[in-house]
């Protein structure tokens, strides 16, 4: 890799003053020192963040919210009894990402800036509109199996691979950040961005800016007992989503009283759909409603490649997610997360 | 002399991994592991088109980085005395040396980079910014016009026809034609290609995993223009070969000749994405089966015809077709291979060459004849059960392949299995679909010598130049020389892997235990042998005239066969006619009558359930039943691992191994193991082997034959053939995907 320059600060503001132009905040390092290894990015400086203090805890502010620190471990997220029993499916989402290893050096914010998985991206020699703006995308016309469905324009087709980030964003997450500018929150929803012809402007943060924190809103646990995540994928573990679903109901008296519905894996950001949620309000749970929504969070889906296959199978997804949410949340973590298949084998 | 040995005591027990705690701790010595005083690192450059030449290097910026040393390009690299495309043994094949600016395939080596640390040649490599004339590259199983292999020469196999398949067509009451697709798959062992080597004058030390260490001494030695005696390699630990650390490639080469040129020990070891060109693959297939049956469900014609892609330099063609060869008996039989030349590079021999493609098609096209026929695919097996080995009509060394479906198939609990698919469903409303497949690998035998020695202390000492690919040659090979020197295990210095010992042959064609122990056996046979001649010729040996009934040798003592009470200890014998070693030689092969006068094959039945969720498609193999039967067994607990090994990886034929070709630019865009999948634990459920008994007195002397390879076979159909009795979609091409089962839904 290309000779950088390696700062370590011991607190923010430091942080944020070494940062300029060409350089990278680095928290667990599993995307960003792969990437680096490749040749696919080749930052001048690195910023290494893990030893800035009080941005590693899990805590509830006075008004009932959240606060995740952005150096909070993936697998110490997971497995903090409290947060998961509050928030289950975003602690099944993150038990169902990337293997063992990587979770537990993985960290939040690393978690919402990890880059698209696009081939074409992480490979130097190809074009890429998201590495060099105006170079073209290899991608289209190419190996895109796993390419877009939503959202995606013609100088990007890729998706976002988290997983933690679907659940959040159904959820309405909140981002805190901190940059040159001071602090400031920024909806998950408005946090990353869809290509448009700029996909190279992949979030909402500045120049500089760095992401102190998740807050998920006191009303958020609200559907902590029919909430489940769902993660598709060509093998039963360690493989990013080919298509998920984050699902979360609030039942009252058998009908429907609040539901949240966020697909990943379709989408260059992940994809929030209000109206499949309106659909349901009020209604009583069902395999034939759950279809109905599902088609309507599928509106307007377009293969961006050979990879028709991604909206019925998103569909599928969406529906069956929700049915798992109505069927309610399971009492313990299952030993597959966000696995259709059962507990019995893996215990 | 009756018998001088008695086999058995360390042989046939489950011994754990010699060679385990060395691993596990880290102290076992990859070749990568060396660094000799003075070391440089190599990076290879690796051509990112498929097709063209390079018009282009920018070396004045590479050496311009900190730490560069050295940059070859065609430019600068010397010439190889034995050219490239030169054959000095049976596995050669064309491989790249910066001999001219052509690319013939994605990530050939088009330049190496010598740095004082692997990090400065990292990016030297990446300076070079090579450019390119670049053509279209010619990809996949329509690539190019086919031509037909002629079976002149590893790689090449040809046309067998037993029988008439026009006449066998014609009388067939009911038929199936179907035609199956295999992808492109890359090795992709553990440890990556790796390599240090240092020159002394002009001989060459090269710390390599290798399968093939004697022999490839002299290969090297041609390449480079020096006798064989002036290569030395070590090869002590292989992390998994596969058949890709048989062949030389370019990459390494090119360290041996930087290493050369510069006066300094370099090391190279290729990253996991350029394991993806120079380094053998297994050919994409297309196959199309036809199969007749009679009323009685007899087949009247096998007829396997098979296109694989081979590179545009070079032949290895897949021998998909003949895995319908030895199996079934069939009225009429034929194989017939076809190649088409592509811009990737060679394809090689990658663990069950030709036979685990060609099982995949063919037991999914049994399976999809026995549903015409409407009996179950075991029966219809049954029925079609060759005694002898078709065509040649050749009795079988050994074939206990009856009770290997008999024993898997009580053991899966097979019997009440619905014919038709669709019908089983499990608590959960998974799909439940149970397949089978037959496993057969034939059980080869190479040449292999061995030296073994009894010292003066009782001791022994065993030599050959096996090659440890993680199977347990370490572990086996040293029980068979215990026995065979009537020593315990821990009394005997096995010496292994480097090419100082005598030649160990291929450790390949599932045939390293036969050959290499063979070898051991003889030789230890042969030292007990001079032993005995001492002793039973020496008055003052209790065992005095005992040579007509013979000795046995037993715990580092001889017996008399016919008087256990008479006995002496080794030493004793050495040191009464006056302390020299006892040496022993052992060089065996198989004899060209046996091989004529049989037909050998290790046999196994493989049994396989799945469940498929009915709406997403997501597949999971739940359990896997294989029984195998292969000669004798040295070491239960390794075999059944080899067994189980190669069980998983039929489970990553059927669902998950794919290289993935841009058409544009012939380079594979899933060069890695987030991209490239193979099975995880969780992928791996139920998975059972056993190991059905079976005296072989034909195959050799120990009556070995090989489990390295034949777990695959009979797995990929297997799995294929459960996923159909699921989801009632017939899936003819593999991996098989969610989105195959959606379109088919």
């Amino acid at each position: 890799m290309n000779l950088f320059d390696y700062i370590r600060p011991t607190s923010v503001s430091d942080a944020i003053a070494a940062w300029q132009p060409g350089a990278a905040y680095l928290g667990g390092g599993t995307n960003l020192v792969d990437l680096m290894k490749t040749g696919a990015l080749r930052p001048g400086t690195v910023i290494d963040i893990t030893r800035l203090p009080g941005v590693d805890r899990i805590e509830t502010l006075p008004n009932g919210s959240t606060r995740i620190g952005t150096l909070v471990r993936n697998s110490d997220l997971a497995h903090d009894p409290d947060f998961a029993m509050a928030f289950p499916m975003v602690a099944e989402a993150l038990a169902s990402g990337a293997s063992g290893q990587l979770r537990n050096a993985a960290t939040l914010g690393g978690n919402l800036l990890q880059r698209t998985r696009c081939a074409y991206f992480q490979d130097p020699h190809s074009a890429c509109n998201r590495r060099f703006p105006g170079a073209g995308c290899d991608a289209r016309n190419g190996d895109s199996d796993n390419h877009a469905i939503l959202g995606w324009s013609d100088a990007c087709t890729a998706t976002n691979p988290s997983d933690l980030c679907v659940p959040l964003m159904a959820l309405d997450a909140v981002v805190e950040t901190q940059g040159p500018q001071g602090k400031r929150d920024i909806a998950l929803a408005d946090f990353h961005h869809l290509p448009g012809a700029a996909p190279h402007q992949e979030t909402a943060l500045e120049p500089g800016e760095l992401i102190l924190a998740i807050r998920l809103p006191a009303n958020a646990t609200a559907s902590r007992h029919n909430s489940r995540y769902l993660k598709v994928r060509e093998r039963t573990s360690f493989a990013f989503a080919l298509v998920s679903a984050a699902a979360a109901l609030q039942l009252e008296n058998g009908r429907i009283s609040a539901a949240c519905l966020a697909l990943g894996g379709v989408a260059a950001k992940p994809w929030r759909v209000p109206a499949a949620e309106k659909l349901m309000l009020g209604q009583i749970p069902g395999a034939d409603l759950f279809r109905r929504a599902a088609e309507v969070a599928l509106e307007g889906a377009v293969p961006s490649g050979d990879n028709g296959f991604k909206i019925d199978l998103a569909r599928r997804t969406a529906a069956r997610a929700l049915a798992l949410a109505a069927a309610g949340t399971p009492a313990q973590m299952p030993a597959l997360p966000a696995s259709v298949f059962g507990e019995s084998a893996h215990v | 002399m009756s018998e001088t040995l008695r086999f058995g005591s360390s042989s046939g027990q489950p011994t754990t991994r010699r060679d385990g705690i060395a691993k596990v701790t880290g102290a076992a010595t990859f070749a990568a592991d060396n660094h000799p005083d003075g070391l440089l690192y190599a990076v290879y450059v690796p051509a990112t088109i498929a097709r063209g030449t390079v018009t282009h290097l920018d070396v004045t910026a590479a050496k311009a980085h900190p730490g560069v040393v050295e940059v070859l390009t065609p430019d600068n690299c010397p010439p190889l005395p034995g050219g490239p495309d030169t054959k000095p043994f049976r596995f050669s094949f064309s491989f790249e040396a910066l001999q001219d600016n052509t690319v013939r395939y994605a990530n050939q080596p088009i330049a190496l980079v010598l740095g004082e640390t692997f990090e400065a040649a990292t990016e030297g490599a990446k300076l070079l910014n090579p450019q390119y004339n670049a053509l279209q590259p010619r990809l996949g199983l329509d690539g190019t016009t086919p031509f037909p292999t002629n079976g002149d020469g590893f790689g090449k196999p040809g046309t067998t026809v037993h029988g008439d398949p026009d006449a066998g067509h014609a009388a067939a009451l009911q038929a199936v034609d179907v035609t199956y697709e295999t992808p492109a798959q890359y090795h992709n062992a553990m440890e990556t290609h790796a390599i240090v080597a240092d020159w002394d004058g002009d001989h060459v030390t090269l710390d390599l995993p290798n399968q093939a260490i004697v022999m490839s001494c002299a290969a090297y030695a041609h390449h480079l223009g020096i006798p064989a005696e002036n290569v030395t390699i070590r090869s002590p630990y292989l992390g998994g070969g596969f058949g890709s650390k048989v062949i030389i490639n370019g990459p390494q080469m090119l360290a041996i000749m930087a290493a050369r040129m510069t006066g300094r020990p370099v090391k190279l070891m290729l990253r996991r994405d350029q394991m993806f060109g120079p380094t053998g693959h297994r050919g994409a297939t297309r196959q199309r089966l036809r199969i007749g049956i009679g009323a009685d469900h007899r087949m009247t014609v096998l007829d396997h015809d098979s296109r694989a892609t081979t590179s545009s330099f070079e032949t290895f063609v897949e021998s998909a077709a003949n895995a319908s060869q030895g199996l079934y008996a069939s009225g009429a039989l034929r194989s017939t291979h076809q190649g088409v030349r592509i811009d990737s590079g060679t394809p090689g021999p990658m663990r069950a060459p030709g036979e685990a493609t060609g099982s995949a098609a063919l037991e999914c096209a049994m399976d999809e004849m026995a549903f015409e026929a409407g009996i179950d695919p075991l029966e219809f097996r049954l029925k079609n059960y060759a005694e002898r080995e078709p065509g040649t009509d050749k009795p079988y060394s050994s074939k206990a392949l009856r009770q290997c479906y008999a024993q898997g198939a009580e053991r899966f609990g097979w019997a009440g299995r619905p014919l038709a698919p669709r019908q089983m469903k499990d608590a959960d409303g998974l799909l439940v679909g149970w397949g089978m497949g037959t496993a057969l690998f034939a059980a080869p035998m190479f040449a292999a010598q061995a030296r073994a020695v009894l010292r003066p202390d009782g001791t022994g000492l065993v030599e050959t130049a096996a090659s440890d690919m993680g199977q347990g040659a370490w572990t086996a090979l040293a029980q068979i020389a215990a026995d065979s020197l009537g020593l315990p295990l821990d009394r005997i210095e096995f010496r292994s892997g480097s090419s100082d010992l005598p030649d160990a042959g291929v450790a390949g064609g599932s045939a390293h235990t036969a050959s290499a122990g063979g070898a051991l056996h003889a030789a230890g046979t042969d030292a007990i042998r001079h032993l005995a001649d001492i002793a039973t010729k020496d008055p003052a040996s209790p065992l005095f005239g005992t040579g007509n009934a013979g000795v046995i040798a037993r715990a580092g003592r001889l017996h008399a066969s016919d008087d256990d009470s008479r006995s002496e200890s080794f030493a004793d014998i050495i040191a009464r006619a006056g302390g020299a070693e006892v040496e022993g030689k052992g060089n065996v092969s198989r004899s060209p009558e046996a091989a004529e006068a049989h037909a050998m094959y290790s046999h196994g039945a493989v049994f396989a359930e799945v469940k498929v969720d009915p709406d997403l498609f997501q597949m999971r193999v739940t359990r896997l039943v294989g029984a195998f039967a292969a000669g004798r067994i040295i070491n239960p607990r390794l075999a059944e691992s080899q067994l189980m090994g190669g069980m998983i990886w039929g489970t990553s034929f059927a669902l998950h191994e794919e290289a993935k070709f841009d058409a544009r630019s012939g380079r594979i865009m899933n060069a890695d193991f987030a991209g490239y999948h193979i099975p995880v634990n969780a992928d791996v459920q139920g998975l059972e082997v056993i190991t059905v008994h079976e005296d072989d007195p034909y195959v050799n002397a120990l009556g070995i034959k090989g489990v390295g390879e034949i777990g695959i076979t009979g797995t990929v159909g297997a799995i294929g053939n459960a996923i159909w009795h699921a989801t009632g979609t017939r899936v003819r091409r593999f991996p098989i995907r969610i989105q195959d089962l959606l379109a088919g839904s």
